[in-house]
């Protein structure tokens, strides 16, 4: 058996990391609340937005948590345009159409990646990512610290702009009833698009809070894009709760597999609770629907 | 008219490779063999409509079986190819008993195929018995009747046979019972379900018949090139690559595959020359699947039925 | 040859159909009628496997069918058709009716001349070679009647076939349902609008609010105020009889 000690320090880097799912996720989430659509380029529209954190960084010297504001607007007009001009308009609404065109993203972005960055695992060096709090017997890395507190209170904001704004407002309408908004006057298609860009706006904020603590290769997207749809899968597809609450255990379950299986074997964890999600209970955790 | 196209097709492909040098021998092998597992994807895929985005599971189950019991076990490759085909079959049964009987569909029934194949990969990695992340080499002993090759013609000839046995099912498909069936499930499955079609048997068999053809293919990747690993067996790219060629080449047609791996061989050979043209690449190889996954949007958005229907129509 | 006891379906709260009861004999036409909602479509569904029902039995040609799939319902000889038409959409006519057809035969030649067949049957014989998705409102009802039929049923039944159509495609469309009776299959039809009924059935059903509130000739049904009320709303009847 493992010393509680460090199972108690395996839940709270767990969770540290679950932080950064949970905004990974509920862009996933609000893309599928709202659109009904399956955002397979999730994951590697999170690496390209890695891959522009680090060039920042890499060219010009900018801080991955200053670049924040910059990548995720960036992330969010990227996300809006493709949503104008390729998904929305080359699917014709049709759900597998979505599923095959957002697949032809990913394998444009990750090969693209591959071409014009190479192959290889690029990080970036910040002067503070060996800094370590201690809480009891857990070192935390204190830019793991500081990203998920980072990304909680992204969340949060978020959830505020849904219930507060008029933007919101409009955004929950379509997603509730998408008809009856269209008869009120709300624009539906162009509340989609913003949607989208939400999403992937998410993926921007998450990839400047990733970067300082992690790695991307032309392969990121696929390693997280199993990640996030099992995080949203488990919590229940287009609940926000759902997602939050589906992040923290998604990281709990990827460290504390990661302690007892060891670092290859324990990534196993991940697929195997989205299979039996899907299997078992394809509601997840908060979900209404299927 | 067709019969004669096909049969002067099938005479150059049949002298090609006396024609030409080993290189391109060995790019038409590719070719075929692409177009093979192309249409074990097609069967459930393209007739069936069971969009599934984890073939590779199929064929690196294939692949592993037959090598496992080979260099593991000492048994002949020749023997134990029927038995890696057998293994795929089953594994397409289980994967589809397990997902079909939870009700799954649509985007559902991709992700879940992925998220196996996923699994799979992390046990391949992980194991004893597959080595674990170093792979399995098969030790070098060029001999046919160790299912090993000297020159590339033998094994072009055996993609080519392949190939065409994969169109042979793709043909019988169009025109039996079981076919119809599948494309009835495909285009409405309630529809099907209420003049007598038993949609879950019809699934679990379809899936069953892809999954063995795509392990005999991925049996024979391995003796090709006498190595696997974790990534290249069970790794999302052969997946890809399975639904791409049948998605742009036309899924649901008997030749959708075949086109769609022509045209991906042939891009493929036009971009290993951009490096000298866009010094500024790193690497050329991804161009063709950049090119590739820029098709298949622009195949859902205007031709739902592939390059094959534009054949089709010039036809009709 | 078809007893339905007592059956309920509820979706949420809503009870579609609320313990229904209804008989047809061998050779019968009868029509099932009722506004909008009421839950004849739901009742269908049920009788044909396609809803488990929350309670009651279903039997047919003597055999308890009640939770049986689908598939398993069209072998026992009782096949559906869908008031929302669902052609399978980008093969031919000919092969939408062959899936029918292959029902009751493996052979492809049998089953191909089975479908045309039936197509000559309902009036389709000039567009075996169009698309389903290419087809006219009449065109598709008719293609859903085909279908069903090259299953060789014993039992049909019929979602609403007419609602859409014209006049004269309707007048088409009840001869073409007559024939089908004579040549021994026994009908269970349902109409959103009575006329249509009246002409074909030789009993009507009327369900409203997932509820069986008459049973009779379709002359009986036209006279029953409870039945006048369910599709003018409350009190109509006594203001149609004053
Ligand atoms: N799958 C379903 N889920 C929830 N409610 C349903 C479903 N199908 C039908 N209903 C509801 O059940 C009631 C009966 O519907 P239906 O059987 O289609 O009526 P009818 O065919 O008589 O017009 C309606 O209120 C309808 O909205
Ligand atoms: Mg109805």
């Amino acid at each position: 058996m493992l010393d509680p000690q460090i199972i108690l320090a395996g839940v709270l880097n767990g969770l540290l990391a679950g932080g950064i799912y949970v905004l990974v996720a509920v862009g996933l989430t609000l893309i599928y609340g709202v659109l009904h659509i399956i955002n397979f380029a999730h994951g590697s529209l999170l690496m390209l937005a890695m891959y522009a954190v680090f060039f920042l960084w890499k060219l010009s010297g900018v801080d991955p948590y200053v670049a924040l504001p910059i990548v995720t607007a960036g992330a969010f007009a990227i996300g809006f345009v493709l949503y104008r001009g390729v998904i929305g308009r080359w699917s014709h609404g049709k759900d597998e159409n979505i599923l095959l065109i957002t697949l032809g993203v990913s394998i444009i972005a990750d090969n693209g990646a591959l071409l014009f960055f190479g192959g290889d695992t690029e990080t970036i060096d910040v002067p503070y990512a060996g800094k370590i709090i201690e809480l009891g017997a857990a070192f935390l890395p204190l830019p793991k610290v500081i990203s998920c507190a980072a990304a909680i209170a992204i969340c949060l904001g978020l959830g505020l702009f849904m219930a507060r704004s008029d933007t919101g407002k409009a955004i929950r309408a379509v997603a509730k009833e998408r008809q009856g908004a269209r008869l009120v006057g709300i624009d539906v298609e162009h509340i989609f698009a913003v949607s989208y860009g939400i999403g992937i706006a998410c993926l921007g904020a998450a990839a400047c809070l990733l970067m300082p603590t992690f790695y991307v290769t032309p392969q990121s997207g696929y390693a997280f894009v199993l990640v996030a749809f099992t995080t949203v899968v488990l919590g229940g597809m287009g609940s926000f709760v759902g997602a939050a609450v589906g992040g923290f255990l998604i990281g709990i379950t990827e460290s504390i597999g990661g302690l007892l299986l060891g670092e290859q074997l324990g990534q196993i964890g991940i697929s195997l609770i989205f299979i039996l999600i899907l299997l078992l209970r394809p509601t997840g955790l908060f979900g209404a629907r299927a | 008219m067709r019969n004669a196209a096909l049969a002067a097709a099938l005479l150059a492909a049949l002298v090609y490779p006396l024609l030409v040098p080993n290189y391109l021998i060995t790019v038409g092998m590719l070719m075929f063999f692409t177009a093979f597992i192309g249409q074990s994807w097609n069967v459930s895929g393209g007739f069936a409509g069971q969009t599934s985005f984890g073939h590779a599971v199929f064929f690196g189950v294939g692949a592993y079986t037959s090598t496992i019991l080979h260099v593991s076990y000492g048994w002949n490759p020749w023997l134990a190819w029927p038995v890696a085909t057998a293994m795929g079959g089953l594994v397409g049964a289980g994967i589809a008993f397990l997902s079909f009987r939870a009700g799954l569909r649509g985007s559902y029934f991709a992700l879940i195929t992925l998220a196996f194949a996923e699994v799979f990969r992390i046990v391949a990695n992980s194991a004893g018995f597959t080595r674990g992340g170093l792979g399995m080499l098969i030790k070098a002993d060029s001999r046919f009747e160790n299912f090993q090759f000297a020159t590339p013609i033998a094994p072009y000839y055996l993609a080519l046979a392949l190939c065409l046995v994969s169109l042979a099912i793709a043909w019988w498909l169009t025109r039996s019972r079981f076919g119809a069936r599948l494309v009835a499930i495909r285009e409405n499955e309630d529809a099907a379900r209420a003049l007598g079609i038993d949609v879950f048997a019809e699934k679990v068999k379809v899936l069953t018949l892809s999954g063995a053809m795509c392990a005999a293919g991925g049996t024979f990747y391995a003796q090709k090139y006498l190595y696997i690993d974790p990534s290249i067996a069970f790794g999302i790219d052969k997946s890809v690559e399975m639904l791409l060629v049948t998605m742009v080449g036309g899924a649901g047609t008997i030749f959708g595959p075949l086109i769609g791996s022509i045209a991906l061989t042939t891009i493929n050979e036009l971009t290993r020359n951009a490096a000298s043209v866009f010094p500024a690449l790193k690497n050329v190889q991804p161009l063709s699947l950049v090119v590739y996954g820029a098709m298949l949007i622009l195949i859902v958005a205007r031709l739902p039925d592939g390059f094959a229907s534009l054949l089709k129509r010039r036809h009709a | 040859m078809l007893e339905v006891r007592e059956l309920s379906k509820a979706f949420g709260g809503l009870k579609a159909v609320d313990k229904a009861s209804l008989d047809v004999a061998e050779g019968e036409i009868v029509g099932l009628i009722g506004p909008n909602g009421a839950g004849k479509t739901t009742l269908f569904a049920a009788i044909a496997g396609f809803h488990t029902p929350d309670s009651g039995r279903i039997a047919f040609a003597g055999h308890d069918i009640t939770g049986l799939a689908p598939h398993q319902v069209c072998a026992a000889g009782m096949v559906r058709t869908f008031q929302i038409t669902q052609p399978f959409a980008r093969i031919s006519v000919r092969e939408n009716i062959m899936v029918g057809a292959y029902f009751r035969t493996a052979d492809r030649r049998e089953a191909m001349h089975l479908a045309e067949a039936v197509a000559a049957r309902v009036g389709m014989t000039s567009q075996l070679d169009r698309q389903g998705s290419d087809l006219t409102v009449a065109g598709r009802k008719r293609l859903e009647l085909a279908r069903a039929l090259a299953t060789r049923p014993r039992l049909l039944l019929l979602d609403e076939v007419m609602a859409g159509l014209n006049p004269t495609e309707i007048a088409e469309i009840v001869e073409v349902i007559r024939e089908i009776r004579t040549a021994g299959v026994t009908i269970l039809l349902i109409e959103h609008v009575m006329q249509a009924v009246t002409s074909l059935a030789e009993r009507v059903y009327v369900l409203n609010q997932g509820r069986m509130i008459a049973e009779g000739t379709p002359a009986a049904i036209a006279e029953n105020p409870e039945v006048v009320e369910a599709y003018l709303g409350h009190g109509a009847a006594k203001v149609l009889r004053a």
